[in-house]
């Protein structure tokens, strides 16, 4: 059979049709470019999906700072500037958990059977995922601080910070969502993971210093709240954006080192779930 | 080497209620350019064969061959030279045939313009033209299977699997996907194909395989399998169901072999089935019984089935499906 180039030139329709000769890596890329797109799509045309994205921010911030902001008081500093930090962190975390919904809901709708007869590079299927959902949390954020800034946040160690802070954000949303990767390749359906990330995920949220200080905790939630990676987070978006106050550090190396806690623990996370969510995905038997 | 082999596959899935054995020693041999049906009932292992060998599924024992290529040392290369399609490599309902049609030609490394072209094609070819733009989930079962039997022929591949691709169609959308089906044949195209439908077997495949309980239980044409187990049948549907027993009485006097009950329908093996057949009537009708319905017809896979499993292949699938 002769190579086959282009298919128009092709004298047997019956023919089988050859790949492009490209290099592996430029073929992994567009494995991945092919599955973002569809992703992208199939994220286009669920608007319900896209309006709780943005609206959800909208909503936290909003009703938090409004609410809150006069009976919380935070010392050298106000209830909104200290809020924001928190309501960013718990976004970037809860957007992340739509990789795992998703990732059940292909496997349930068989699409993801049809991937794995396709000779494409299996990882393409789990970093176009990751990715997907990399940009509905970029989305949520422009939404978040532009909201912030109209409720009277400030980010006040300049641009550059910000920029790192933003950058943060998003790293630990992406590596996130790899754990969420993997959660939704081992479940059974969409709904037992929505289940679940609320039940681990909503206290989890709740009982760390997102959205009081975690100095007026009662002891044990204290602690707790003082090693929780979720407070490490807050505090590493909050030193970045300026908006500490004059709020004491608690006492504890990760909330000393806020945003080295953050790269090393998501470094450690990047070199675990992405392998075993790669072996799951090969070796998964519905 | 046949194009298509497997020879002594076995899969058990561990299940609450114990172990399931879902291929036992499974051997199969497919020549290249034939089409082969795999005939079972729901449970048969049918899903499961194809899934080894569209690498969905590592055997626990056996080897499986596709294209010469053998299936679990080199999945890869098997998975850029198959198709497959039917119930569970599935299309994206939320794309539009068109896109869905796009990204599979792009994971087959066709590269964009080639993709494109090849989409276009296919749409065409599978009458979808008109509603190439519109989201699948809008569509009817049969235009959904047409995409993914289109998304199964984007490489034009040398070998393809169909599992179940009629299961669930109305008659007129199964016969318009019998006739594309055809077509790939005539073109070459090796194709296993599983089914539950009799009917679906004898009217495509040129070899079918009786599978029941992760086994092959008999080999041949649909003309050989039918003559293996003998000559023509006497049918007889009585109107009221209380004649049903007198009714089996005289047919096991007329025919050989057990008389096969369905609801009011009765059937047995005979030898000369003209004669057998006007016996059969005086008799009845002497007894008073009142007949709906009474004929000759040939041996179906029914039968087949029926005689070499001691049970019936359709009537099984509709339980276990109910």
């Amino acid at each position: 059979m002769r190579p086959m180039g282009n298919a128009s030139a092709s004298s047997d329709p019956s023919a089988i049709l050859r790949p492009v000769s490209r290099s592996p890596v430029a073929s992994w890329f567009g494995d991945v470019h092919a599955v973002t797109a569809r992703n992208l799509t199939r994220l286009k045309r669920s608007p319900e999906v896209i309006a709780f994205a943005l609206f959800q921010p909208i909503m936290f911030v909003v009703l938090f700072s409004q609410v809150y902001g006069g009976a919380i008081q935070v010392a050298g500093s106000n209830y909104t500037e200290f809020l924001m930090g928190g309501i960013f962190a718990q976004t970037v975390i809860f957007g992340a958990t739509i990789s795992g919904s998703y990732m059940a809901t292909d496997i349930k709708e068989g699409i993801i059977d049809r991937f794995r007869t396709l000779p494409m590079a299996p990882s393409a299927v789990l970093v176009a995922r990751t990715l997907s959902d990399l940009v509905i949390n970029a989305v949520s954020m422009v939404v978040m601080v532009v909201t912030g800034l109209i409720v009277g946040w400030r980010f006040n160690n300049g641009i550059g910070s910000f920029l790192l802070g933003v950058g943060l954000l998003l790293f630990f949303g992406w590596t996130f969502s790899w754990v969420m990767v993997l959660i939704g390749l081992a479940i059974r359906t969409p709904e037992t993971l929505n289940n679940a990330v609320f039940i681990v995920l909503f206290p989890l949220t709740f009982i760390s210093n997102a959205f009081v200080p975690s100095n007026t905790l009662p002891t044990v939630l204290r602690v707790i709240a003082e090693w929780n990676p979720i407070s490490a987070l807050v505090q590493a978006v909050r030193t970045l954006f300026g908006n500490l106050g004059a709020l004491p550090t608690p006492d504890v190396w990760p909330m000393q080192h806020p945003v080295a806690t953050i790269l090393v623990g998501c470094a450690l996370m990047l070199l675990v779930f992405p392998p075993l969510a790669l072996v799951r995905f090969r070796t998964k038997q519905r | 080497m046949a194009f298509i082999q497997a020879t002594g596959l076995r899969k058990v899935y561990a299940a609450k209620s114990g172990d399931v054995v879902a291929l036992d020693h499974l051997d199969l041999e497919v020549a290249e350019g034939s089409v082969r049906g795999v005939l079972g009932p729901n449970g048969a292992g049918k899903t499961t064969a194809v899934k080894v060998f569209t690498t969905l599924l590592t055997p626990d024992a056996g080897q499986a061959w596709v294209a010469g290529i053998d299936v679990r040392a080199d999945p890869a290369a098997v998975r850029a030279v198959i198709g497959a399609s039917g119930q569970y490599a599935a299309v994206d309902e939320e794309l539009t045939a068109r896109e869905n049609l796009l990204m599979v030609g792009r994971l087959y490394h066709l590269g964009s313009k080639r993709a494109r072209t090849r989409a276009e094609e296919l749409l065409h070819a599978f009458d979808l033209a008109d509603a190439a733009d519109r989201p699948l989930k809008g569509f009817s079962g049969g235009m959904r299977r047409r995409v993914d039997l289109a998304g199964a022929l984007v490489i034009n591949p040398r070998v393809l699997f169909l599992d179940e691709p009629t299961t669930g169609l109305d008659p007129q959308a199964r016969l318009a996907l019998w006739d594309v089906i055809r077509e790939r044949v005539a073109d070459g195209t090796t194709v296993l194909l599983t089914t539950q439908y009799l009917e679906e077997a004898d009217q495509l495949a040129d070899q079918i395989s009786v599978i029941d309980k992760g086994r092959v239980i008999a080999e041949g044409t649909a003309d050989e399998l039918k003559a293996s187990v003998g000559g023509q049948r006497v049918q007889v549907t009585v109107v009221d169901e209380g004649d049903v027993e007198r009714v089996r009485g005289v047919l096991a006097r007329h025919g050989h072999g057990e008389v096969s009950v369905q609801g009011r329908e009765l059937t047995v093996q005979v030898d000369e089935a003209t004669r057998a057949l006007s016996g059969v009537l005086a008799e009845v009708t002497e007894a008073g019984v009142g007949v709906h319905e009474a004929g000759v017809r040939r041996p179906t896979l029914d039968d087949v089935f029926l005689t070499l499993t001691g049970h019936r292949a359709e009537t099984d699938a509709a339980e276990a499906s109910a």
